[in-house]
């Protein structure tokens, strides 16, 4: 019981980061229609440009307590968002309007590009972060085994629905949410009503790698140790959990990455760490195969 | 002009502007781990004033020689300039493929390296089955490679079958995985289709991984057998019963490439020449269809499972062909060899190629990984160049280097037509 409840706590945490990742493919996803396969390195380079911030700032002596995390996390959000403007603006809208596998092969070609600059630039060795937020609540005993619930782990939880309810509010009831989900449902006709398209698919670009970024800094927070490669991984799985949730949908991309951080978690406390991957691509082949359109997603009608 | 000159002086502040916000922290900033195990930070200001003075320059010569992605297709001049190119062009590279061994100056380095590239010719027309004709995007096709050479390999160590009756039997076994992994994702539509793949392909790479009892997990196989001249083994010792003592030739390790040589390029071109054959007929032209409008194919009555998991497993057929030819060749297999960016590598093979062009697919495969050769000094930067290009290759002629297509079928004259106005199919 106690294990499970373990197990429980440490699958949302991981499960929050999954959907702030997952939140980035589903917008992308809804607004053009293409697998943005580069956001996994996205949060990569979220991660490293957190690790930068936090060795400038913290490490540097110039600030501590948790102003300085959110100095960092805002450094990283700017810059890591410049990025997914760039890859935007170069890859992906020269694209707009040709071939439906075009966009898909750039953006495989945009995660190598970005995966190979990053090696090049900041090595290709694992960093070691030595930890920032320390301690933790006892929350119960049971013999020798102590859950605990760490201050990171709160941490990501509270900043992960602080973040995520400033987006659902800037996407519910701002001029620009409203564009985005104009641009979702008719880009021609949104366009046509005024809205400017390529700079509404633009800023979602930047908002997706905000949030990435967000993510990118728990996840190196929490684990500790990042390197060039942990965006392939990551972006499979928070894709699984945009798929799973229903892509296009919003609380689906979070509800999807919750079950996907549960399932992984659970997968490797009870059967096996090896094949916890294989968990997590199982689902992603059988909700497609069986719930095509996921959770809480919308049916799509074929027209001939 | 000096009004072009000033945009184009603007454009390219802006642009400068942003790749400072790039570099400055990822590149200006560099961490590196300190002999105690704490970071510290390493500043290389000067690195970024370079790259920022780079896209300053770079992007002032778009702008100014208006370097514009032309996303649509060739005139109907220039593409029939490409078939009559093609008629000449692809006889030449054959004739040049089958005298490279004999070649003068042709060494071990050379050859090895067309045996790579001629690898990757052959995986790519096995890729091009499923992707060019068949419109299916397939991003796991490594998977098909591994299961090919860990058969052979498995085959050859516990069974000591001989590599001409492993070579079928690898086909055979990955054609067999190409059902099986076909078959529960055949309704879906073009990038799910993708993903999913992508995510078999892994999966078969981490059980190869983890399996460690049937094969030595992270370890690899070593000591699989090497090809023998239906036979004769490539032996330095020169007895009878060894290829050079059999045929009175001087022993020299050269002879063993030579034959390796042969043997891919024949296996390549057996897949050109089913796929130019299957193309004529009905299944070939189901897939084509099937390319083009899955809709329609349903309303004429072509049962779209069966052509679908045909395509697969032919394709998955090849693929395991050349897989048994790598591990026989390398003598040595990992999962190493089989991630997710060898399918990425074929995949953009076929695509820069032409999606369906046999000969684009051959000279993608020489100028990608040729190129990628070149780029050997440069370690880490070569599959950043190699990045680059598929995304400088997309957006510049997102239908690939060869352009046009010869209809397979067409009523009166054959006219080749630009891809742009063949559709890609949503799978």
């Amino acid at each position: 019981m106690a294990y499970a409840l373990q197990q429980l706590i440490n699958g949302v945490s991981l499960g929050m980061i999954y959907g702030l990742i997952a939140v980035g493919y589903t917008m992308v996803y809804g607004i053009i229609g293409m697998i943005n396969f580069a956001h996994g390195d996205i949060f990569m380079i979220g991660a490293f440009i957190a690790l930068i911030s936090i060795v400038m700032v913290i490490s540097g002596g110039f600030m501590e307590g948790p102003g300085a995390l959110l100095l960092v996390l805002a450094i990283c959000m700017a810059f890591t968002a410049l990025y997914g403007w760039t890859v935007e603006r170069v890859a992906y809208r020269p694209l707009r309007g040709s071939f439906r596998l075009a966009p898909l092969i750039s953006a495989i070609g945009m995660s190598i590009v970005l995966q190979n600059y990053v090696q090049i630039a900041q090595g290709a060795r694992v960093k070691p972060l030595e930890p920032q937020v320390t301690g933790g609540f006892e929350i119960m005993r049971e013999g020798n085994f102590v859950v605990q619930l760490s201050n990171i782990q709160i941490l990501i939880i509270m900043t992960t629905l602080a973040v995520l309810a400033i987006f659902t509010w800037l996407v519910t009831k701002t001029p620009l949410g409203r564009a985005m989900r104009a641009c979702e449902q008719d880009r021609r006709m949104a366009s046509l009503l005024g809205i400017d398209t390529d700079r509404t698919i633009s800023l979602t670009f930047v908002i997706g790698a905000s949030l990435a970024a967000v993510a990118g800094t728990l996840y190196l927070l929490r684990y500790g140790v990042i390197d060039f490669y942990i965006g392939f991984l990551a972006g499979v799985k928070a894709f699984t959990a945009a798929v799973l949730g229903g892509i296009g949908s919003l609380p689906g991309a979070v509800l999807g990455g919750l079950l996907i951080g549960l399932i992984e978690t659970f997968w490797s406390a009870y059967f096996s760490v090896q094949y916890k991957d294989v968990a997590a691509f199982s689902i992603l082949a059988l909700t497609l195969i069986f719930l095509p359109t996921g959770l809480l997603g919308r049916q799509e009608v074929e027209k001939v | 002009m000096i009004a072009r000159l000033g945009g184009a002086i603007r454009d390219a502040a802006l642009a400068t502007l942003v790749a400072f916000g790039l570099f400055v922290v990822m590149v200006g900033l560099r961490t590196d781990v300190a002999p105690g195990g704490e970071l510290f930070l390493r500043q290389r200001w000067a690195d970024v004033a370079l790259l920022c003075a780079l896209v300053f320059a770079g992007r002032l010569l778009v702008s100014l020689w208006g370097l514009r992605p032309h996303s649509l297709g060739q005139s109907p001049g220039r593409a029939a300039l490409t078939a009559k190119l093609g008629t000449f062009f692809a006889p030449a590279l054959l004739a040049f493929a089958l005298v490279l061994p004999f070649v003068p100056g042709i060494g071990r380095y050379e050859l090895d390296l067309g045996i790579l590239v001629l690898t990757y010719v052959m995986l790519g027309w096995g890729l091009n089955i499923v992707v060019g004709l068949a419109g299916l995007l397939d991003l796991g096709y490594v998977a098909f490679y591994a299961v090919g050479a860990y058969s052979y390999a498995l085959l050859a160590e516990n069974f000591g079958f001989s590599f001409w009756i492993c070579l079928p039997l690898a086909g055979i076994l990955a054609a067999f995985w190409g059902i099986l992994l076909g078959f529960p994702v055949l309704r879906l539509r073009g990038d799910y289709l993708a993903i999913v793949t992508l995510a078999f392909g892994e999966i078969i790479r981490i059980v190869l991984l983890n399996w460690t009892e049937l094969t030595n997990g992270p370890n690899g196989m070593t000591g699989i057998p090497r090809p023998t001249f239906f036979g004769l083994p490539f032996s330095m010792s020169g007895e009878p019963d060894t290829f050079a003592g059999f045929f009175g030739l001087e022993p020299s390790p050269i002879h063993r490439v030579i034959f390796l040589y042969y043997l891919i390029l024949v296996l390549a071109l057996l897949t050109n020449w089913v796929t130019i054959r299957i193309r004529r007929q009905p299944i070939g032209r189901a897939w084509e269809a099937l390319r083009e409008d899955e809709i329609a194919c349903r309303a004429l009555g072509i049962n779209v499972t069966a052509t679908k998991l045909t395509a697969f497993a032919l394709g998955a057929m090849f693929g395991g062909f050349a897989g048994a030819f790598f591990a026989t060749r390398q003598g040595f297999i990992s999962p190493e060899s089989f991630t997710f960016i060898e399918s990425a590598i074929i995949l953009a093979i076929v695509v820069l190629g032409g999606m369906g062009s046999q000969i684009g697919v051959a000279v993608a495969a020489i100028v990608m990984i040729g190129g990628f050769e070149l780029f050997r000094d440069l370690e880490e930067w070569r599959m950043l160049v190699f990045g680059a290009a598929m995304v400088v290759i997309m957006v510049l002629r997102p239908r690939g280097l060869v352009g046009s297509r010869t209809p397979s079928i067409a009523l009166g004259e054959r006219r080749a037509v630009s891809a742009a106005h063949v559709s890609e199919g949503k799978g």
